[in-house]
């Protein structure tokens, strides 16, 4: 490839940088508190529910995010087919589900990665909330917090530097995985590369892209090292 | 009026009996050691009447008011939240492993309840604290975080911490078990001056020298039952009881 192709297919692959980051920052904004949620009724002490998460946990990590975004994307799609011709209350819903476009594509794919994300920040989470020891509740209960009160001012915030080394490595994984969804034809990185791949008959582009998910990743590991830095005030 | 009262107080963990039938008072001013071995239930009593355990049975009272009253079966029936809540505030604790908050500077660990559950000013609270932490001798640590003292610096942080919300009553779990044994003389030191200060206090402990220096009353706990409850004299030096001899030789020797 000539200077000049590179040049091309670089800015064909800034273009698409935007939706890799939309899946990359949506897919936090969810799974971050659904995370806190799974992990919550995880530890519940009722246990169907603590079960029924489980269940769920052990088939989000089980089985490959690629087969759950086919899954998911394909999902409304089949029904719609399936519902056709009866009439129905799932017909009339179904009724506005196009496959082709952008935005229902990019709202499963969300819901994919939501979805498998939030099942292993949730393992952090509960892992990094059990380790807190059993004293700092009896402490805050014993100075007449509440129950809300000790989680958010007393937990939470121990809970939180314990966990970045592991958050970090599941958060330095989604750029990376965001690459995934273009097994729906989802434009991003991924699937621009493979195009331009085609296009010109070189691996040039896959190597571009290559470039811009180890920016990506290096920057996302300086920031981490950062905060952890920052959050080392106490031991 | 008494400011602890319990009466007939039992628990269990399943078929265990830690306590059995215990009563006991404590007046206002007064300084009780409770001493006992290992699995005497001493500490879970104390976290019986910090609810931190669910008694079975039994009458607690707090400053006057009902934590705890037998219904006719004569199983324990507990106050309402808001008053559990109120009796929590009456009381202070001092844990064995301090529980300080590791995220928190040593002001912020003291003003953190007068400010958040008292709901006092800001301003007047850290006033409050710089006060106890002198008292404490450890005026300039008040922005250390709890990791950068000592052991005993930390337990004389808890103190002050409890003393924030100014408890009528002070309990202490075993203050100076988990420290140095060059450290525990500044914790001790610490309780001498509050006795001074004819503070209320309730002291499980292992330290009997200390104990019969400091106690009005020597409450001595073995299998669950209260053996003995009298002045450090008759306990140390005039006790009748043979578990209590035993107890006690075996400390001196």
């Amino acid at each position: 490839m000539t200077g000049e192709q590179i040049m091309k297919v670089t800015g064909i692959l800034l273009e698409n940088l935007i939706p890799t980051l939309k899946i990359f920052g949506f897919t936090l904004l969810f799974s971050i508190p659904l995370g806190l949620v799974v992990a919550a009724l995880k530890m519940c002490r009722f246990k169907p529910i603590s079960w029924l998460t489980n269940l769920y946990i052990l088939i989000m990590r089980g089985t490959p995010l690629m087969l759950q975004i086919i899954v998911v994307y394909y999902a409304l799609p089949f029904l719609k087919t399936a519902t056709k011709g009866t009439g129905g209350f799932m017909e009339n819903l179904l009724s506005g589900v196009d496959p082709a476009a952008e935005s229902f594509m990019f709202t499963m794919v969300i819901i994919a990665f939501v979805l498998n994300y939030a099942a292993y920040f949730a393992e952090i989470f509960r892992g990094g909330i059990e380790s807190i020891p059993k004293g700092q509740y009896e402490a805050a209960a014993a100075l007449g917090m509440t129950k809300a009160q000790t989680f958010f001012r007393i937990i939470l915030p121990q809970v939180i530097k314990r966990i970045v080394p592991a958050s970090s490595n599941e958060v330095i994984t989604l750029v990376k995985d965001t690459s995934l969804a273009n097994v729906v034809a989802y434009s991003e990185i991924m699937l621009a590369a493979k195009q331009q791949m085609m296009n010109y008959s070189s691996l040039v582009p896959l190597f571009i892209a290559g470039v811009f998910y180890f920016v990506m990743a290096t920057v996302l590991t300086a920031l981490f090292g950062f905060i952890e830095k920052k959050l080392n005030y106490y031991r | 009026m008494s400011i602890l009262s319990v009466k007939n107080l039992s628990k269990s963990f399943g078929k265990l009996e830690v306590l059995n039938d215990i009563s006991f008072n404590v007046e206002k001013g007064e300084v009780i050691s409770i001493i006992g071995p290992s699995g005497s239930g001493k500490s879970t009593l104390l976290r019986c009447i910090n609810q931190f355990e669910k008694i079975d049975s039994g009458e607690c009272e707090i400053c006057g008011i009902t934590m705890t009253k037998n219904d006719e079966n004569g199983k324990a029936v507990y106050a309402d939240n808001k008053t559990l809540h109120d009796i929590r505030l009456k009381i202070g604790l001092v844990f064995q492993n301090f529980n300080l908050f590791p995220h928190m500077s040593v002001l912020k660990n003291i003003t953190e309840a007068p400010v958040h559950v008292l709901k006092q000013d800001k301003a007047q609270a850290e006033k409050t604290a710089m006060e106890l932490l002198g008292k404490m001798g450890l005026a300039d640590k008040a922005n250390e975080y709890p990791c950068n003292l000592s052991g005993g610096q930390q337990q004389r942080v808890s103190i002050a911490r409890a003393l924030a919300l100014s408890p009528e009553l002070l309990f202490f779990d075993e203050p100076t078990s988990a420290l140095d044994p060059e450290l525990t003389g500044e914790i001790l030191k610490v309780i001498k001056s509050l006795a001074e200060e004819k503070m209320t206090m309730v002291i499980v402990t292992h330290e009997m020298q200390f104990a019969s220096e400091i106690s009005d009353r020597v409450i001595f706990m073995d299998g669950g039952y209260v053996i003995e409850n009298g002045t450090p004299d008759d306990v140390f030096n005039n006790s009748q009881n043979e578990r209590t001899r035993q107890f006690l030789e075996r400390y001196h020797s």
